[in-house]
Protein backbone atom coordinates (compact mmCIF):
# COMPACT_ATOMS: atom_id res chain seq x y z
CA UNK A 1 0.00 0.00 0.00
CA UNK A 2 2.71 2.70 0.76
CA UNK A 3 5.83 1.71 -0.64
CA UNK A 4 9.07 3.64 0.72
CA UNK A 5 11.89 3.07 -1.49
CA UNK A 6 15.52 4.39 -0.75
CA UNK A 7 14.62 7.87 0.48
CA UNK A 8 17.13 9.91 1.87
CA UNK A 9 16.30 13.81 3.14
CA UNK A 10 19.62 16.04 4.59
CA UNK A 11 18.81 19.16 6.06
CA UNK A 12 22.05 21.51 5.56
CA UNK A 13 24.83 19.33 6.48
CA UNK A 14 23.03 16.59 8.71
CA UNK A 15 21.32 13.27 7.40
CA UNK A 16 17.63 13.00 8.64
CA UNK A 17 17.00 9.89 6.52
CA UNK A 18 19.66 8.00 4.87
CA UNK A 19 18.22 5.74 1.73
CA UNK A 20 15.57 4.21 4.04
CA UNK A 21 13.25 1.43 2.60
CA UNK A 22 10.14 0.05 3.85
CA UNK A 23 6.71 -1.32 2.47
CA UNK A 24 3.62 -1.17 3.94
CA UNK A 25 0.82 -3.93 3.31
CA UNK A 26 -2.74 -3.30 2.73
CA UNK A 27 -4.67 -3.24 5.77
CA UNK A 28 -1.96 -3.33 8.39
CA UNK A 29 -0.65 -1.13 11.03
CA UNK A 30 2.83 -0.66 10.37
CA UNK A 31 4.98 1.16 13.28
CA UNK A 32 8.12 3.13 13.34
CA UNK A 33 10.38 3.15 16.46
CA UNK A 34 13.23 5.33 17.32
CA UNK A 35 14.29 7.77 20.40
CA UNK A 36 13.63 11.48 19.02
CA UNK A 37 16.06 12.93 16.52
CA UNK A 38 16.36 9.65 14.90
CA UNK A 39 13.89 11.39 11.43
CA UNK A 40 10.86 9.29 12.52
CA UNK A 41 9.18 12.87 11.84
CA UNK A 42 10.99 13.03 8.66
CA UNK A 43 10.15 9.91 7.35
CA UNK A 44 6.39 10.07 7.84
CA UNK A 45 6.25 13.32 6.57
CA UNK A 46 7.99 12.48 3.38
CA UNK A 47 4.90 9.67 2.65
CA UNK A 48 2.64 12.55 1.96
CA UNK A 49 5.30 14.91 0.80
CA UNK A 50 4.67 17.60 3.60
CA UNK A 51 8.34 17.04 3.36
CA UNK A 52 10.27 16.08 -0.27
CA UNK A 53 12.89 13.61 0.33
CA UNK A 54 16.16 14.26 -1.75
CA UNK A 55 16.57 11.17 -3.70
CA UNK A 56 14.09 7.92 -3.41
CA UNK A 57 10.43 7.64 -4.65
CA UNK A 58 6.92 7.34 -2.45
CA UNK A 59 4.21 5.19 -4.05
CA UNK A 60 1.60 5.31 -1.93
CA UNK A 61 -2.00 3.04 -3.31
CA UNK A 62 -0.02 2.27 -6.59
CA UNK A 63 0.73 6.22 -7.22
CA UNK A 64 4.45 7.66 -7.50
CA UNK A 65 4.03 10.68 -5.18
CA UNK A 66 7.09 12.25 -6.40
CA UNK A 67 6.51 12.26 -9.71
CA UNK A 68 2.97 14.04 -9.35
CA UNK A 69 2.67 17.91 -10.39
CA UNK A 70 1.16 20.06 -7.18
CA UNK A 71 -2.08 20.01 -8.10
CA UNK A 72 -1.84 16.35 -8.52
CA UNK A 73 -0.03 15.89 -5.20
CA UNK A 74 -3.07 17.76 -3.59
CA UNK A 75 -5.32 15.41 -4.98
CA UNK A 76 -3.33 12.43 -3.79
CA UNK A 77 -3.24 13.66 -0.13
CA UNK A 78 -6.95 14.17 0.07
CA UNK A 79 -6.75 10.38 0.11
CA UNK A 80 -3.91 10.04 2.63
CA UNK A 81 -4.83 10.86 6.31
CA UNK A 82 -2.81 12.37 8.81
CA UNK A 83 -3.01 12.98 12.54
CA UNK A 84 -0.54 14.68 14.71
CA UNK A 85 1.14 15.13 18.48
CA UNK A 86 0.09 18.53 18.77
CA UNK A 87 -3.62 17.64 17.30
CA UNK A 88 -3.26 20.94 15.19
CA UNK A 89 -6.93 21.67 15.42
CA UNK A 90 -8.61 25.01 14.10
CA UNK A 91 -9.22 27.43 17.65
CA UNK A 92 -11.47 29.56 15.37
CA UNK A 93 -14.05 26.65 13.99
CA UNK A 94 -15.79 24.14 16.25
CA UNK A 95 -15.50 20.29 16.27
CA UNK A 96 -17.57 19.72 13.51
CA UNK A 97 -16.32 22.70 11.27
CA UNK A 98 -12.86 21.26 11.86
CA UNK A 99 -13.98 17.89 10.67
CA UNK A 100 -15.62 20.04 7.38
CA UNK A 101 -12.54 22.10 7.19
CA UNK A 102 -11.50 18.24 5.01
CA UNK A 103 -14.84 18.74 3.12
CA UNK A 104 -14.38 22.09 2.20
CA UNK A 105 -11.05 22.22 0.89
CA UNK A 106 -11.96 19.09 -1.51
CA UNK A 107 -14.75 20.85 -2.86
CA UNK A 108 -17.94 19.44 -0.99
CA UNK A 109 -21.05 20.56 -1.11
CA UNK A 110 -22.12 22.45 2.49
CA UNK A 111 -25.31 19.43 3.33
CA UNK A 112 -23.11 16.67 2.45
CA UNK A 113 -20.47 18.21 4.40
CA UNK A 114 -22.48 17.81 7.47
CA UNK A 115 -24.05 14.85 6.86
CA UNK A 116 -20.70 13.35 6.45
CA UNK A 117 -19.35 15.16 9.68
CA UNK A 118 -21.78 14.07 11.39
CA UNK A 119 -21.46 10.44 10.82
CA UNK A 120 -17.67 10.33 11.13
CA UNK A 121 -18.19 12.12 14.40
CA UNK A 122 -20.86 9.52 15.35
CA UNK A 123 -18.05 6.89 14.47
CA UNK A 124 -15.58 9.15 16.91
CA UNK A 125 -17.87 8.85 19.39
CA UNK A 126 -17.71 13.23 19.71
CA UNK A 127 -21.68 13.72 18.61
CA UNK A 128 -22.47 15.61 21.91
CA UNK A 129 -19.24 17.72 21.29
CA UNK A 130 -19.59 19.04 17.65
CA UNK A 131 -20.42 22.11 18.62
CA UNK A 132 -17.92 23.10 21.00
CA UNK A 133 -15.02 25.02 20.24
CA UNK A 134 -11.57 22.69 20.79
CA UNK A 135 -10.27 24.52 23.40
CA UNK A 136 -13.33 22.95 25.68
CA UNK A 137 -11.69 19.63 25.03
CA UNK A 138 -9.12 17.36 26.76
CA UNK A 139 -6.41 16.04 24.85
CA UNK A 140 -7.99 12.48 24.07
CA UNK A 141 -11.15 14.11 22.66
CA UNK A 142 -8.92 16.89 20.47
CA UNK A 143 -7.17 13.74 18.72
CA UNK A 144 -10.15 11.99 18.22
CA UNK A 145 -11.29 15.73 16.14
CA UNK A 146 -8.26 15.20 14.56
CA UNK A 147 -8.84 11.58 13.87
CA UNK A 148 -12.60 12.38 12.39
CA UNK A 149 -10.98 15.19 10.26
CA UNK A 150 -8.19 13.01 8.40
CA UNK A 151 -10.95 10.45 7.79
CA UNK A 152 -13.93 12.70 6.56
CA UNK A 153 -12.54 12.17 2.83
CA UNK A 154 -12.35 8.41 2.84
CA UNK A 155 -8.49 8.33 2.88
CA UNK A 156 -7.42 4.60 2.67
CA UNK A 157 -4.33 5.50 4.20
CA UNK A 158 -3.63 7.32 7.73
CA UNK A 159 -0.22 8.52 8.82
CA UNK A 160 -0.30 9.18 12.75
CA UNK A 161 2.75 11.35 13.83
CA UNK A 162 3.35 10.74 17.66
CA UNK A 163 -0.62 11.07 17.49
CA UNK A 164 -0.77 9.24 21.52
CA UNK A 165 2.74 11.02 23.01
CA UNK A 166 0.88 14.24 24.21
CA UNK A 167 -1.47 12.17 26.15
CA UNK A 168 -1.69 9.89 29.61
CA UNK A 169 -1.44 6.60 29.56
CA UNK A 170 -5.33 5.72 29.89
CA UNK A 171 -6.48 8.08 27.00
CA UNK A 172 -3.52 6.43 24.89
CA UNK A 173 -4.88 3.54 25.27
CA UNK A 174 -8.81 4.34 24.34
CA UNK A 175 -7.15 6.22 21.14
CA UNK A 176 -5.53 3.03 20.46
CA UNK A 177 -8.24 1.08 20.72
CA UNK A 178 -9.98 3.71 18.19
CA UNK A 179 -7.44 3.02 15.25
CA UNK A 180 -7.14 -0.23 15.85
CA UNK A 181 -11.31 -0.23 15.13
CA UNK A 182 -11.16 1.71 12.66
CA UNK A 183 -8.20 -0.08 10.86
CA UNK A 184 -10.65 -3.92 11.35
CA UNK A 185 -13.63 -1.83 10.15
CA UNK A 186 -12.66 0.11 7.42
CA UNK A 187 -9.45 -1.77 6.40
CA UNK A 188 -7.64 1.55 6.82
CA UNK A 189 -3.88 0.85 6.50
CA UNK A 190 -1.97 2.50 9.42
CA UNK A 191 1.44 4.03 9.66
CA UNK A 192 2.55 5.34 12.43
CA UNK A 193 6.12 6.66 14.10
CA UNK A 194 6.44 6.68 18.16
CA UNK A 195 9.14 6.45 20.76
CA UNK A 196 6.65 4.39 22.93
CA UNK A 197 7.00 0.05 22.31
CA UNK A 198 3.87 0.03 24.02
CA UNK A 199 2.29 1.74 21.35
CA UNK A 200 3.86 -1.09 18.92
CA UNK A 201 2.88 -3.75 21.44
CA UNK A 202 -0.64 -3.06 21.98
CA UNK A 203 -2.06 -2.58 18.05
CA UNK A 204 1.01 -3.04 15.60
CA UNK A 205 1.08 -5.37 13.03
CA UNK A 206 4.15 -4.64 11.47
CA UNK A 207 6.96 -2.95 13.21
CA UNK A 208 10.63 -1.10 12.23
CA UNK A 209 13.51 0.22 14.14
CA UNK A 210 15.03 3.64 13.01
CA UNK A 211 17.97 4.33 14.10
CA UNK A 212 20.05 8.00 13.12
CA UNK A 213 17.98 7.85 9.66
CA UNK A 214 18.41 4.20 9.18
CA UNK A 215 16.25 1.46 9.11
CA UNK A 216 18.03 -0.72 12.03
CA UNK A 217 15.24 -3.62 11.72
CA UNK A 218 11.78 -4.20 10.52
CA UNK A 219 9.38 -7.16 9.95
CA UNK A 220 6.32 -8.22 11.17
CA UNK A 221 6.08 -8.66 15.19
CA UNK A 222 5.34 -12.26 15.11
CA UNK A 223 8.37 -13.02 13.14
CA UNK A 224 10.49 -10.22 15.07
CA UNK A 225 9.72 -12.24 18.36
CA UNK A 226 11.31 -15.65 17.35
CA UNK A 227 14.23 -13.85 15.34
CA UNK A 228 17.34 -14.67 17.65
CA UNK A 229 19.26 -11.44 18.44
CA UNK A 230 16.35 -9.12 17.37
CA UNK A 231 16.74 -5.94 19.18
CA UNK A 232 12.79 -4.97 18.31
CA UNK A 233 12.35 -8.36 20.47
CA UNK A 234 14.11 -7.27 23.02
CA UNK A 235 12.67 -4.08 23.41
CA UNK A 236 9.18 -5.54 23.23
CA UNK A 237 10.26 -8.16 26.37
CA UNK A 238 13.02 -6.51 28.42
CA UNK A 239 13.95 -8.64 31.06
CA UNK A 240 16.84 -5.77 32.07
CA UNK A 241 20.63 -6.96 32.30
CA UNK A 242 21.72 -10.00 34.23
CA UNK A 243 21.69 -9.85 37.91
CA UNK A 244 25.24 -10.29 38.94
CA UNK A 245 24.69 -12.99 41.46
CA UNK A 246 23.60 -15.55 38.95
CA UNK A 247 25.90 -18.50 38.92
CA UNK A 248 24.63 -20.83 36.41
CA UNK A 249 24.07 -20.63 32.92
CA UNK A 250 21.44 -18.11 32.00
CA UNK A 251 19.19 -18.82 29.04
CA UNK A 252 16.05 -16.74 27.14
CA UNK A 253 13.35 -18.87 26.33
CA UNK A 254 11.03 -16.69 23.71
CA UNK A 255 7.76 -18.26 23.39
CA UNK A 256 5.41 -17.38 20.56
CA UNK A 257 2.23 -18.85 18.77
CA UNK A 258 1.43 -22.26 20.75
CA UNK A 259 4.06 -22.12 22.90
CA UNK A 260 2.87 -20.05 25.70
CA UNK A 261 0.02 -22.04 26.13
CA UNK A 262 2.13 -25.29 27.20
CA UNK A 263 3.88 -25.84 30.25
CA UNK A 264 7.90 -25.76 29.22
CA UNK A 265 9.12 -25.00 31.93
CA UNK A 266 7.54 -27.41 34.51
CA UNK A 267 7.88 -30.05 32.30
CA UNK A 268 11.75 -28.90 31.96
CA UNK A 269 11.91 -29.46 35.30
CA UNK A 270 10.69 -32.65 35.51
CA UNK A 271 12.49 -34.27 32.52
CA UNK A 272 15.96 -33.17 33.38
CA UNK A 273 15.51 -33.10 37.68
CA UNK A 274 16.75 -29.40 37.40
CA UNK A 275 15.76 -26.55 40.37
CA UNK A 276 15.82 -23.73 37.67
CA UNK A 277 15.10 -20.59 38.49
CA UNK A 278 13.30 -17.78 37.07
CA UNK A 279 15.71 -14.73 37.10
CA UNK A 280 12.52 -12.89 35.10
CA UNK A 281 9.33 -13.08 32.70
CA UNK A 282 7.50 -11.02 30.04
CA UNK A 283 4.14 -12.42 28.82
CA UNK A 284 2.33 -10.14 26.30
CA UNK A 285 -0.31 -10.29 23.48
CA UNK A 286 1.54 -9.65 20.32
CA UNK A 287 -0.96 -9.35 16.68
CA UNK A 288 -3.82 -11.13 18.39
CA UNK A 289 -1.57 -14.16 19.92
CA UNK A 290 0.50 -14.93 23.31
CA UNK A 291 3.98 -14.51 23.86
CA UNK A 292 6.22 -13.96 26.09
CA UNK A 293 10.11 -14.52 27.25
CA UNK A 294 11.17 -16.07 30.38
CA UNK A 295 14.57 -15.85 31.72
CA UNK A 296 15.83 -18.99 33.48
CA UNK A 297 18.97 -20.05 35.78
CA UNK A 298 20.18 -23.29 35.09
CA UNK A 299 21.86 -25.31 38.16
CA UNK A 300 24.59 -27.49 38.49
CA UNK A 301 27.37 -28.83 35.83
CA UNK A 302 27.58 -26.17 32.20
CA UNK A 303 28.52 -29.71 30.34
CA UNK A 304 24.60 -30.54 30.77
CA UNK A 305 23.05 -27.71 29.77
CA UNK A 306 24.07 -28.03 25.87
CA UNK A 307 21.51 -31.40 25.81
CA UNK A 308 18.43 -29.39 28.00
CA UNK A 309 19.30 -26.55 25.43
CA UNK A 310 18.56 -28.48 22.57
CA UNK A 311 16.19 -30.23 23.83
CA UNK A 312 13.96 -26.67 24.24
CA UNK A 313 15.15 -25.66 20.65
CA UNK A 314 14.08 -29.32 19.44
CA UNK A 315 10.55 -27.88 20.80
CA UNK A 316 10.37 -24.85 18.53
CA UNK A 317 11.19 -22.35 20.91
CA UNK A 318 13.68 -19.70 20.52
CA UNK A 319 16.36 -19.97 23.08
CA UNK A 320 19.25 -17.31 23.43
CA UNK A 321 22.38 -18.09 25.78
CA UNK A 322 22.83 -14.99 27.81
CA UNK A 323 25.47 -15.82 30.49
CA UNK A 324 27.82 -19.42 29.94
CA UNK A 325 28.96 -21.00 27.52
CA UNK A 326 27.05 -23.97 26.68
CA UNK A 327 25.43 -23.38 23.17
CA UNK B 1 -10.80 87.07 16.66
CA UNK B 2 -13.56 84.92 17.81
CA UNK B 3 -16.46 86.62 19.48
CA UNK B 4 -17.76 84.30 21.73
CA UNK B 5 -21.28 86.53 22.94
CA UNK B 6 -21.89 86.79 19.69
CA UNK B 7 -25.13 84.39 18.68
CA UNK B 8 -23.80 83.24 15.43
CA UNK B 9 -20.69 81.90 17.17
CA UNK B 10 -22.40 78.96 18.54
CA UNK B 11 -24.38 77.82 15.54
CA UNK B 12 -21.05 78.45 13.32
CA UNK B 13 -18.98 76.16 16.03
CA UNK B 14 -21.53 73.94 15.47
CA UNK B 15 -21.65 73.90 11.71
CA UNK B 16 -17.59 73.96 11.80
CA UNK B 17 -17.81 70.76 13.47
CA UNK B 18 -20.34 69.20 11.48
CA UNK B 19 -18.38 69.56 8.54
CA UNK B 20 -14.82 68.42 10.20
CA UNK B 21 -15.97 65.22 11.71
CA UNK B 22 -17.91 64.25 8.90
CA UNK B 23 -14.41 65.11 6.59
CA UNK B 24 -12.30 63.23 9.24
CA UNK B 25 -14.48 60.42 9.36
CA UNK B 26 -14.76 60.25 5.27
CA UNK B 27 -11.30 60.05 5.21
CA UNK B 28 -10.28 58.15 7.77
CA UNK B 29 -12.98 55.38 6.52
CA UNK B 30 -12.36 55.28 2.68
CA UNK B 31 -8.59 55.02 3.74
CA UNK B 32 -9.25 52.28 6.41
CA UNK B 33 -11.11 50.55 3.36
CA UNK B 34 -7.96 50.74 1.20
CA UNK B 35 -5.59 49.83 3.85
CA UNK B 36 -7.18 46.82 4.42
CA UNK B 37 -7.98 45.56 0.97
CA UNK B 38 -4.44 46.60 0.05
CA UNK B 39 -2.27 45.74 3.42
CA UNK B 40 -3.98 42.63 4.26
CA UNK B 41 -2.46 40.70 1.04
CA UNK B 42 0.25 42.45 1.31
CA UNK B 43 0.98 41.46 4.86
CA UNK B 44 0.02 37.56 3.57
CA UNK B 45 2.59 38.04 0.93
CA UNK B 46 5.34 39.17 3.61
CA UNK B 47 4.89 36.59 5.44
CA UNK B 48 3.97 34.17 2.33
CA UNK B 49 7.78 34.53 0.66
CA UNK B 50 9.89 34.22 3.53
CA UNK B 51 12.13 31.10 3.73
CA UNK B 52 9.77 28.12 4.40
CA UNK B 53 6.73 30.17 3.91
CA UNK B 54 3.86 29.27 2.11
CA UNK B 55 5.05 31.52 -1.43
CA UNK B 56 8.24 30.82 -0.92
CA UNK B 57 8.66 29.21 -3.93
CA UNK B 58 6.53 32.59 -5.85
CA UNK B 59 5.63 31.53 -9.75
CA UNK B 60 7.48 28.57 -9.15
CA UNK B 61 10.81 30.25 -8.34
CA UNK B 62 12.56 30.84 -5.15
CA UNK B 63 14.25 33.41 -6.51
CA UNK B 64 10.92 35.41 -7.43
CA UNK B 65 9.96 35.18 -3.71
CA UNK B 66 12.97 36.42 -2.42
CA UNK B 67 12.88 39.35 -4.87
CA UNK B 68 9.53 39.73 -3.96
CA UNK B 69 9.78 39.84 -0.20
CA UNK B 70 13.10 42.16 -0.06
CA UNK B 71 11.24 44.55 -2.67
CA UNK B 72 7.61 44.54 -0.16
CA UNK B 73 10.13 44.33 3.01
CA UNK B 74 11.72 47.51 1.34
CA UNK B 75 8.73 49.44 0.57
CA UNK B 76 7.62 48.93 4.10
CA UNK B 77 10.46 49.95 6.06
CA UNK B 78 10.55 52.71 4.01
CA UNK B 79 6.70 54.11 4.19
CA UNK B 80 7.02 54.03 7.58
CA UNK B 81 10.17 55.74 7.99
CA UNK B 82 9.29 58.82 6.22
CA UNK B 83 7.32 61.65 8.41
CA UNK B 84 3.93 61.86 6.96
CA UNK B 85 3.84 65.62 6.02
CA UNK B 86 6.83 64.88 3.70
CA UNK B 87 5.17 62.01 2.07
CA UNK B 88 2.55 63.63 1.95
CA UNK B 89 4.14 66.22 -0.56
CA UNK B 90 6.02 63.70 -1.85
CA UNK B 91 2.82 61.52 -2.88
CA UNK B 92 0.90 64.90 -4.87
CA UNK B 93 2.53 63.65 -8.27
CA UNK B 94 0.69 60.08 -7.64
CA UNK B 95 -1.94 61.89 -6.04
CA UNK B 96 -3.09 63.86 -8.59
CA UNK B 97 -2.71 60.75 -10.81
CA UNK B 98 -5.36 59.23 -9.09
CA UNK B 99 -7.60 61.76 -8.23
CA UNK B 100 -6.73 64.09 -10.57
CA UNK B 101 -6.07 67.07 -7.60
CA UNK B 102 -4.24 67.14 -5.12
CA UNK B 103 -6.53 69.08 -2.92
CA UNK B 104 -9.37 68.62 -0.43
CA UNK B 105 -10.85 65.26 1.65
CA UNK B 106 -10.79 62.75 -1.32
CA UNK B 107 -7.07 63.57 -2.25
CA UNK B 108 -5.95 63.61 0.77
CA UNK B 109 -7.12 59.71 1.21
CA UNK B 110 -4.36 58.65 -1.02
CA UNK B 111 -1.24 59.65 1.62
CA UNK B 112 -3.19 58.40 4.31
CA UNK B 113 -3.85 55.31 2.88
CA UNK B 114 -0.39 55.12 1.61
CA UNK B 115 1.11 55.63 4.82
CA UNK B 116 -1.34 53.40 6.76
CA UNK B 117 -0.92 50.45 4.35
CA UNK B 118 2.96 49.46 5.37
CA UNK B 119 1.82 50.07 8.90
CA UNK B 120 -1.25 47.59 9.09
CA UNK B 121 1.10 45.07 6.51
CA UNK B 122 3.16 44.40 9.56
CA UNK B 123 0.85 44.01 11.56
CA UNK B 124 -0.69 41.19 9.82
CA UNK B 125 2.14 40.32 9.15
CA UNK B 126 3.30 40.02 13.19
CA UNK B 127 -0.54 38.68 13.39
CA UNK B 128 0.26 35.26 10.91
CA UNK B 129 3.17 34.71 12.06
CA UNK B 130 1.83 33.59 15.77
CA UNK B 131 -0.63 30.80 14.01
CA UNK B 132 0.90 27.84 14.58
CA UNK B 133 2.64 26.00 11.83
CA UNK B 134 1.12 22.59 12.26
CA UNK B 135 -1.96 24.24 11.03
CA UNK B 136 -0.52 24.87 7.43
CA UNK B 137 0.61 21.45 8.08
CA UNK B 138 -2.45 20.09 8.78
CA UNK B 139 -4.26 22.03 6.03
CA UNK B 140 -1.50 20.88 3.60
CA UNK B 141 -2.08 16.90 4.76
CA UNK B 142 -5.36 17.78 3.74
CA UNK B 143 -4.96 18.89 0.39
CA UNK B 144 -6.08 22.48 0.61
CA UNK B 145 -3.93 24.72 -1.78
CA UNK B 146 -2.00 27.82 -0.86
CA UNK B 147 -5.26 30.18 -0.82
CA UNK B 148 -7.33 27.92 0.64
CA UNK B 149 -5.07 27.59 3.40
CA UNK B 150 -4.89 31.57 3.66
CA UNK B 151 -8.23 31.99 3.65
CA UNK B 152 -9.57 29.21 5.84
CA UNK B 153 -6.45 28.61 8.14
CA UNK B 154 -4.20 31.68 8.29
CA UNK B 155 -6.49 34.66 7.95
CA UNK B 156 -8.89 33.01 10.43
CA UNK B 157 -6.98 31.89 13.09
CA UNK B 158 -5.32 35.58 13.29
CA UNK B 159 -8.06 37.56 13.10
CA UNK B 160 -7.61 38.35 16.81
CA UNK B 161 -4.30 39.65 16.48
CA UNK B 162 -5.30 41.13 12.86
CA UNK B 163 -8.60 43.15 14.33
CA UNK B 164 -5.99 44.47 17.45
CA UNK B 165 -3.67 45.97 14.65
CA UNK B 166 -6.60 46.92 12.80
CA UNK B 167 -7.22 49.26 16.01
CA UNK B 168 -3.57 50.53 16.32
CA UNK B 169 -4.11 51.49 12.70
CA UNK B 170 -7.38 53.58 12.32
CA UNK B 171 -5.56 55.53 15.20
CA UNK B 172 -2.52 56.64 13.20
CA UNK B 173 -4.71 57.13 10.41
CA UNK B 174 -7.21 59.66 12.27
CA UNK B 175 -3.70 60.76 13.68
CA UNK B 176 -2.52 61.74 10.06
CA UNK B 177 -5.28 62.64 9.20
CA UNK B 178 -5.20 65.83 11.67
CA UNK B 179 -1.98 67.22 9.51
CA UNK B 180 -4.08 66.93 5.77
CA UNK B 181 -5.41 70.44 6.63
CA UNK B 182 -1.80 71.62 4.91
CA UNK B 183 -3.32 70.35 1.46
CA UNK B 184 -6.85 71.48 2.12
CA UNK B 185 -8.07 68.44 3.01
CA UNK B 186 -10.65 69.53 5.51
CA UNK B 187 -11.26 67.74 8.62
CA UNK B 188 -10.90 67.97 12.20
CA UNK B 189 -7.54 68.93 12.31
CA UNK B 190 -8.19 71.76 9.86
CA UNK B 191 -11.02 72.92 12.22
CA UNK B 192 -8.20 73.11 15.11
CA UNK B 193 -5.79 74.95 12.85
CA UNK B 194 -7.54 77.57 11.44
CA UNK B 195 -10.17 78.15 14.67
CA UNK B 196 -7.44 76.96 17.40
CA UNK B 197 -4.42 78.31 16.09
CA UNK B 198 -4.94 81.03 13.88
CA UNK B 199 -8.13 82.83 15.61
CA UNK B 200 -6.97 81.93 18.78
CA UNK B 201 -10.73 79.45 20.28
CA UNK B 202 -9.80 77.65 23.01
CA UNK B 203 -13.12 76.45 22.56
CA UNK B 204 -12.73 74.83 19.05
CA UNK B 205 -9.52 73.22 20.19
CA UNK B 206 -11.66 71.49 23.42
CA UNK B 207 -14.40 70.92 20.74
CA UNK B 208 -11.92 68.80 18.38
CA UNK B 209 -10.08 66.80 21.39
CA UNK B 210 -13.29 65.78 22.62
CA UNK B 211 -15.04 64.53 18.98
CA UNK B 212 -11.88 62.84 18.22
CA UNK B 213 -10.73 60.96 21.49
CA UNK B 214 -14.67 59.75 21.35
CA UNK B 215 -13.76 58.22 17.66
CA UNK B 216 -10.91 57.13 18.95
CA UNK B 217 -11.98 55.28 21.64
CA UNK B 218 -14.91 53.99 19.84
CA UNK B 219 -13.06 52.43 17.61
CA UNK B 220 -10.61 51.20 19.35
CA UNK B 221 -13.59 49.51 22.02
CA UNK B 222 -15.16 47.52 18.51
CA UNK B 223 -11.83 46.19 17.44
CA UNK B 224 -11.04 44.91 21.15
CA UNK B 225 -14.62 44.17 21.56
CA UNK B 226 -14.44 41.70 18.60
CA UNK B 227 -10.61 40.45 18.96
CA UNK B 228 -11.98 39.53 22.62
CA UNK B 229 -14.86 37.72 20.77
CA UNK B 230 -12.93 35.70 18.69
CA UNK B 231 -10.33 35.05 20.72
CA UNK B 232 -12.31 33.43 23.23
CA UNK B 233 -13.09 30.53 21.35
CA UNK B 234 -8.89 29.84 20.56
CA UNK B 235 -8.14 29.39 24.53
CA UNK B 236 -6.23 26.87 24.34
CA UNK B 237 -6.32 24.89 27.47
CA UNK B 238 -4.24 21.87 26.35
CA UNK B 239 -0.85 20.38 26.87
CA UNK B 240 0.74 22.61 24.26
Amino acid sequence: MISIDSISKSFGSTLALDSVSLEVERGEIFGVIGQSGAGKSTLIRTVNLLERPDTGTITVDGTDLTRLGSHELRIARQSIGMIFQHFNLLSSRTVQQNVELALEITGVDARTRRSRAAEILDLVGLTAKANVYPSQLSGGQKQRVGIARSLATNPSVLLSDEATSALDPETTRSILELLRTLNKELGLTVLLITHEMDVVKSICDSAALLEHGRIAEHGKLVELISRPGSRLAHELFPLGEVAASATGTVIDITFSGGAADRPVIAQLARDHQLDVSILGATIETIAGSQAGRTRLELPGEASKHAAIIADLRKQGLLVEVVRGDAA
Amino acid sequence: MIDTTDPKFWTDLWQVLLIGTGQTLYMVSIALVVTIVVGLPLGVLLVGTERGGLFEKLFGSRRAGIIVNRVLDFIVNLGRSIPFIILMIAVIPFTRLIVGTFIGSTAAIVPLALVAIPFFARMVEIALKEVDSGLTEAANSLGASRWQIVRKVLVPEALPSILLGLSTTVTSIINFSAMVGTVAGGGLGDVAFRYGYQRYSTIHIIAVIIIIFIIVQSLAAIATYFARRYARKSIDVAAR
